[in-house]
């Protein structure tokens, strides 16, 4: 349910660290909290993010959330695929339905995220 | 009959159940100072016979325009509206669901609302148009923080031909919002496109011209929308009178981002200015951007067609304080009576309508130039609406005119000092020629 190698914010996004690069989707646990997705809102490529500030918009057929930027920084690419076909955010939310990449300002904001094992325990679930 | 939705008893009984004593206790934390400590000086009830008759004395202090002949316009037009809307706009069933609380239980209104929706989308070019705002001009305020939410820009230019009111509306509704708002003049009555060219910047969110503008003149919106568009700015049209749509072009053919109306003139009776009916339109791409209400057509299970508010992801019960807009309702019963006023008349019928309201427009205005010390403002092609350079105050104009029982039109003074000597008149097709001629003959006399 929650891969070992992202971190986790609070609101519900993950977090990877892919060299100078960090890129974000939602959990699994939001995408089945939120149901069928039908849209996704996100930012142009060059916009600035920050930490816990909102960057984009998911809805869908129950509710409407922000997302939240695990990092501040700038973002260098978004995933036009997933604004087209938001469903993918339900069938594979850490692969296919990353939504953007940022350039991270500082990349030791990400140890205020949590872990896996923190993520589990605090939708209440254990490790898988 | 006492309109007193409770009897002595109760209320002792519900006094009592909160611990006071009577109802003076329940404003006892009203400074004494600041309260009334005497019963209203009010007449004698009237019996209903000497009331009625009363009301209807006073209310022959009123004019209208069936008795006048009517000249004025400037954002509210004295149109025909045939005898079938009051009929069925003012059916119990539909007067009484002046909104959808209960949406989906009201299948008659949503689906008179979705048409009515439909019908602005076709009359405007436009693919997507709401439930209705309260006006004209605050449906343009709202189109302007819709432009600066889209392009992520913080500037709205306003033509100063944009009818004054508009405008003030716009700066109101913008003016805690982080947009900044310039005006862009206008040369010869129309908005100068030299002017726009170089007010436009990256950081401009959109351009808001009215077109017939508000001295009557027909903008070039198509030039206007690609001086915009080459800086990714958007172009706002309002559309004062949509009856002048059955006649010319509508802004969705040529460059419009977003379409703001009145929807007044559309069956709906000048009210002594409101309630009035605001229109606003856009494209697909924008439809998560637009403010208010939104009915849409769906299938229910068994796949029979129904109606449903929906997106209400962009409204405030859902998305709280990042709701697309403050707007939390809609003018439903005017759009039903719009929407039964273009029923009625038909695509032949508007058509007709805005070709008598020119054609008599014109007539006025070649009349009225033919009268020696009067002569035509601005050179721009005009629909129902034209500025006259007057030899005598356009104040004083009306107070003779009025006199005879006709209603003048529009002194623009009040809203443009250079303009002192202009005046703003309007023709629709309830003028006949008669009333012009009578005009005319009123001005030659008092020059």
């Amino acid at each position: 349910m929650y891969p070992k190698e992202l971190r986790y914010s609070k609101e519900h996004e993950w977090a990877k660290v892919e060299g100078k690069r960090v890129r974000v989707g939602i959990t699994k646990f939001a995408a089945d909290r939120l149901s069928d997705v039908v849209y996704v809102e996100l930012p142009q490529v060059g916009a600035e993010v920050a930490f816990m500030q909102p960057f984009g918009v998911v809805e869908s057929v129950k509710a409407v959330s922000d997302l939240y930027a695990p990092v501040s920084g700038k973002v260098i690419e978004v995933n036009r695929a997933v604004a087209e076909k938001p469903e993918m955010i339900n069938t594979d939310p850490y692969g296919e339905a990353w939504m953007i990449v940022i350039e991270p300002r500082n990349l030791s904001e990400l140890d205020r995220l949590l872990d896996a094992a923190a993520y589990a325990a605090l939708v209440g679930e254990g490790t898988s | 009959m006492k309109y007193i939705p409770t009897t002595p008893p109760e209320r002792d009984r519900m006094l009592r159940t909160i611990g006071v004593r009577n109802v003076e206790d329940l404003f006892r934390d009203i400074p004494e100072e600041v309260r009334l400590t005497r019963d209203l000086d009010l007449p004698a009830a009237m019996a209903d016979p000497d009331l009625l008759a009363h009301m209807r004395r006073l209310a022959e202090r009123n004019t209208d325009c069936d008795r006048l002949a009517c000249f004025l316009g400037a954002g509210a037009y004295d149109h025909f509206t045939p005898s079938t809307v009051p009929h069925l706009a003012l059916k119990p069933e539909f007067l009484t669901a002046y909104t959808p609380y209960q949406a989906e239980m009201m299948q008659g209104e949503l689906q008179a609302i979705y048409e009515y929706q439909s019908m602005m989308c076709e009359l405007t070019a436009m693919d997507v148009a709401n439930a209705s705002m309260y006006d004209g001009a605050s449906a343009t305020g709202e189109a302007a923080s819709m432009a600066a939410d889209l392009t992520k820009r913080g500037e709205v230019l306003l033509s100063t031909a944009l009818h004054p009111e508009y405008r003030q509306v716009l700066r109101t509704f913008t003016s805690h919002l982080p947009i900044t708002v310039r005006d862009v003049p206008a040369v010869d009555g129309v908005t100068s496109l030299a002017a726009a060219r170089a007010a436009v910047t990256d950081d401009t969110a959109a351009l808001v011209i009215q077109s017939p503008n508000f001295f009557g003149c027909i903008e070039d919106g198509e030039a206007l929308a690609r001086t915009v568009h080459d800086r990714g700015a958007l172009l706002i049209v309002a559309i004062s009178d949509p009856v002048s749509l059955g006649l010319l072009r509508p802004p969705g053919e040529y460059g419009a981002d977003i379409v703001t109306g009145e929807g007044q003139p559309l069956g709906n009776a000048l009210n002594f200015g409101g309630p009035y009916l605001g229109i606003i339109a856009t494209r697909d791409a924008s439809v998560r951007r637009l403010p208010g209400r939104l009915v849409g057509r769906t299938v229910d299970t068994e796949g029979r067609p129904g109606y449903v508010l929906t997106l209400q992801t962009r409204e405030q019960h859902i998305r709280r304080a990042r709701a697309t807009s403050n707007i939390c309702t809609n003018e439903a019963l005017n759009a039903l009576i719009a929407a039964v006023h273009l029923a009625t008349l038909g695509r032949q019928g508007i058509q007709h309508m805005a070709d008598l309201c020119a054609r008599k427009a014109h007539y006025a205005r070649s009349a009225i130039a033919s009268v020696p010390g009067y002569r035509i403002a601005f050179p721009s092609p005009t629909f129902n609406e034209f500025v006259v350079r007057c030899p005598v105050p356009p104040v004083e104009i009306n107070r003779r005119l009025l006199e005879h029982g006709i209603l003048g039109g529009l002194p623009l003074d009040q809203f443009y000092p250079e303009l002192a000597d202009c005046w703003l008149v309007c023709v629709t097709e309830r003028r006949t020629r008669e009333e012009i001629d009578r005009l005319a003959g009123q001005l030659e006399a008092l020059r």
